[in-house]
């Protein structure tokens, strides 16, 4: 060991005590599954850690069926301050054992414990508690007196935020009165089960949240089902697209959260020593999976060698490694497949002839891994300044002028996130009311708050999660009492064909 | 002797100019006994293209106008349209076969309505934006924004004028341009409206009105990748869930059909359908 090396210092896993095989939570009980069961590994070793069920669609009619089952004859029933109390307990038991459920997100997912310990399980909490203060309070979401809740909601979350992704979910649907059948991804499924085990300590209404686990085709099930008032989905553009496409003409309520290509735009007069702790910020916090992450570095000509000299010497100092050590900064990626995408995109980043630069790390033999890359000298019409890759890999672009940052900024479909590094506030605010995101961070990047709405413009989805906007997503105006200032009229319901529609047109 | 009348030719509106469609067509607007009362242009998929071009480089300069500004704009037109009553009514009492009194009263809500939603435009943001609580050193503010350019299909019932207006309205108070495809029975009082829009301070594109065929023109708007949200509400008659599945291919906002007398009634949701929330962190200084 060398001078500034660190000792291993491994979190323990003696407090964890999983089972061997999981089955779907329904109606308060866990239930096996009727699908073809699937191990859960851990990326970082390849290791098997338990067996998760797979639903089939009598499984996710179970879940569905628990679900109104509960709606219709309790959770639409109780008061918002016993709603509220649920959610309560449901925060402080998360803090309860929330080193537990740390332990098991690294486990389960490959990102480093300091990120589950000091980030994803307390935001957890946080959301839990923040919905639950609001659950007598829905007259002040913003959708008018008497706001109704929708009913059933089905919600499919990614793997790059397991619990979190959860909470981000369910918090707000509970607090507006609506009862919930959750799919964690099909890689990360293991904290939403131990979740399960809390909701029976907390001692929540049987149906109120289900949670059922399997690939794509459980998730096609459970948003295409019937039964379903509501959908929620985060995860890519192409799956968001396909369910908008599947929900069209049903009347389910749809909040879509899907990729980015987040823009971090650094002026020639931000400090750059913090510029470069937020851009590391934005594209190497939880390996660069994360869909709001500052993947095109958009920096002013005049600092860029500057500016790319003292992140390359800051990415030196990453520690890449064992996810459950302490002094971990990068972690596994979470799935072979996962791997492979970014591994093609960045291979075409560099015939494409960008100039590749990755930090030097020693890849470990087991495990998915990624070493923390840029590429520089990135054109916008290269496929690594366009496509979202969802790892650790960002591209470098240039600008002259404000106007050139900020269009570039917005040459892209999605319109997530975006950062702004500068001294000078009147050039932020100028900027940030330019940028076409959802979520903008000036001198800072990758903040969550469950006060602060996030979301994205275009095709990084629609609808709100966090703060009182996130909870008017699961919430529908009181039934019109006459006045015609006040809501909408009721859309048609009936969906039209083209032959009824034919038809009702030779009528006239 | 009688004077002999001039009749008008009625066009299309687009980018503040009123060409005839590019695909020369036009077709029989009749009175309520089927009497020949015009030819309307019929507007055609490069007509509906063109618009979304004119409502496209409109956006910056409408989206950018201070909200006070805007309020003052849609009040003018309010205001011309009051001047010009008897030309509506004229025009809905051939088109809709209802009376003076009925008609004057349609004339008077479209009017009122424009009133209605010029007062939303500076407030809006106040009432639907938020200053957030967030732990931490951060200033964080969350405010509404214009989703961009909204293709409309206008309600195809009875009102036709203050259908229109009633669709418009809500989408310009953020700063909103609008792409929409009249009544195709009763077009005259839209394309009245838009020589109303052209002479009050609307700058060109920010209002493109096309007339013609809902069925023929709605999908090539439901499809195009530069408009940004779709208003279903008078799109009850038609395929609407193939125009919603084709909005999805570029994930636009979408506001299905609404049916019956309160079909597009006045409300500050309508205002909001068409806005981003766009959520700002400003770090705060250590001192």
């Amino acid at each position: 060991m060398k001078f500034l090396d660190y000792a291993p210092a491994p979190e323990s896993q003696a407090l964890l005590n999983l089972k061997s095989d999981y089955g779907h939570f329904i109606n308060g009980d866990f239930t096996a599954g009727r699908g073809t069961p699937f191990q859960t590994i851990n990326p970082a070793t390849e290791q098997p850690i338990a067996m998760i069920a797979t639903a089939n669609e009598a499984d996710v009619d179970a879940a569905v069926s628990a679900a109104r089952h509960a709606y219709d004859g309790v959770w639409s029933r109780l008061s918002g301050s016993d709603r509220g109390k649920y959610l309560f307990r449901i925060a402080r038991l998360v803090q309860e054992r929330a080193r537990e459920l740390a332990v098991a997100e690294t486990l389960d997912n490959g990102k480093p414990i300091k990120e589950t310990r000091d980030v994803d399980i307390p935001l957890v909490a946080a959301w839990f508690f923040y919905y639950a203060g609001w659950a007598d309070k829905l007259d002040h979401a913003g959708v008018g007196p008497n706001p109704a809740s929708l009913g059933v909601a089905a919600q499919v979350i990614p793997w790059n935020f397991p619990l979190m992704m959860l909470a981000w979910k369910i918090a707000p649907a509970l607090a507006a009165g609506n009862t919930v059948v959750l799919k964690p991804a099909e890689t990360t499924s293991l904290t939403a089960l131990l979740f399960a085990e809390i909701l029976q300590q907390a001692d929540l209404p049987a149906g109120v949240v289900n949670i059922i686990t399997g690939d794509g085709s459980t998730g096609q099930a459970l948003v295409n089902h019937p039964g379903v008032n509501k959908v929620a989905f985060t995860g890519s553009t192409s799956v968001g697209r396909s369910i908008a496409r599947s929900v069209a003409g049903t009347g389910k309520v749809l909040s879509l959260e899907l990729g980015g290509k987040g823009a971090n735009i650094v002026f020639d007069d931000a400090p750059i020593d913090q510029a470069v702790e937020g851009i590391v910020r934005g594209i190497f916090f939880n390996q660069g999976q994360v869909c709001c992450a500052g993947s095109r570095l958009i920096v002013q000509e005049s600092i860029h060698d500057d500016v790319i000299d003292r992140l390359k010497r800051r990415m030196q100092t990453l520690r890449l490694g064992d996810p459950l050590d302490k002094n971990t900064d990068i972690g596994a990626i979470n799935s072979a497949e996962q791997l492979a995408r970014i591994r093609e995109l960045s291979d075409l980043g560099q015939r494409e002839g960008a100039e590749r630069w990755s930090a030097d790390c020693v890849i470990p033999e087991n495990g998915f891994w990624f070493a923390p890359t840029i590429f520089t000298n990135v054109s916008t019409s290269h496929r690594i300044a366009r496509d979202e890759i969802f790892g650790p890999v960002l591209s470098v672009l240039t600008f002259r002028t404000p106007a050139e940052a900020i269009a570039k900024a917005n040459n892209t479909p999605y319109g997530l996130s975006a950062g702004i590094w500068s001294d000078k506030g009147s050039r932020i605010l100028a900027v940030a009311d330019r940028l076409r995101a959802g979520v903008i961070w000036a001198n800072t990047f990758n903040q969550f708050d469950p006060s602060s709405p996030f979301g994205g413009y275009k095709e990084s989805g629609y609808g709100r999660e966090g703060g009182r906007h996130g909870l008017a997503a699961y919430l529908k105006p009181a039934v019109r009492s006459g006045s015609r200032s006040i809501a909408a009229a009721d859309p048609v319901t009936t969906p039209v064909t083209k032959k009824s529609a034919s038809a009702k047109k030779a009528a006239k | 002797m009688n004077r002999l009348a001039i009749p008008k030719t009625y066009k299309l509106y687009i980018g503040g100019t009123f060409p005839r469609s590019e695909s020369g067509r036009v077709y029989e607007v009749l009175s309520h006994k089927g009497d020949f009362l015009a030819n309307a242009a019929q507007g055609s998929r490069k007509d509906a293209r063109d618009a979304v071009v004119a409502a496209r480089s409109a956006l910056g300069g409408w989206a950018g106008a201070t909200a006070y500004n805007r309020g003052q704009v849609l009040y003018r037109i309010a205001e011309l349209l009051e001047g010009r009553r008897a030309q509506f009514i004229d025009e809905i009492m051939s088109c809709e076969g209802v009376n003076a009194a009925v008609a004057s009263g349609q004339v008077d809500e479209a009017i009122d309505r424009w009133v209605w939603y010029a007062g939303w435009a500076d407030k809006y943001l106040q009432v639907a934006g938020n200053a957030n609580p967030v732990s931490g050193p951060f200033f964080n503010l969350s405010v509404p924004e214009p989703a961009g350019v909204v293709a409309i299909i206008a309600p195809q019932g009875n009102e036709s004028l203050l259908g229109l207006v009633s669709a418009i309205a809500p989408a310009l108070v953020a700063g909103n341009t609008v792409v929409v495809v009249a009544n195709e029975n009763a077009p005259l009082s839209a394309i009245s409206l838009g020589e109303v829009l052209a002479t009050s301070d609307v700058p060109g594109g920010v209002v493109n009105i096309l007339t013609g065929s809902p069925a023929e023109i709605a999908p090539w708007l439901a499809s195009h990748a530069d408009v940004n949200a779709l208003d279903l509400v008078g799109a009850g008659d038609l395929d609407w869930v193939e125009l919603q599945i084709s909005a999805a291919d570029t994930l636009k906002r979408v506001l299905p059909p609404e049916s019956g007398a309160d079909a597009a009634a006045p409300a500050l949701s309508r205002i909001l359908a068409f806005t981003e929330l766009k959520t700002v962190w400003h770090t705060k200084a250590v001192l």
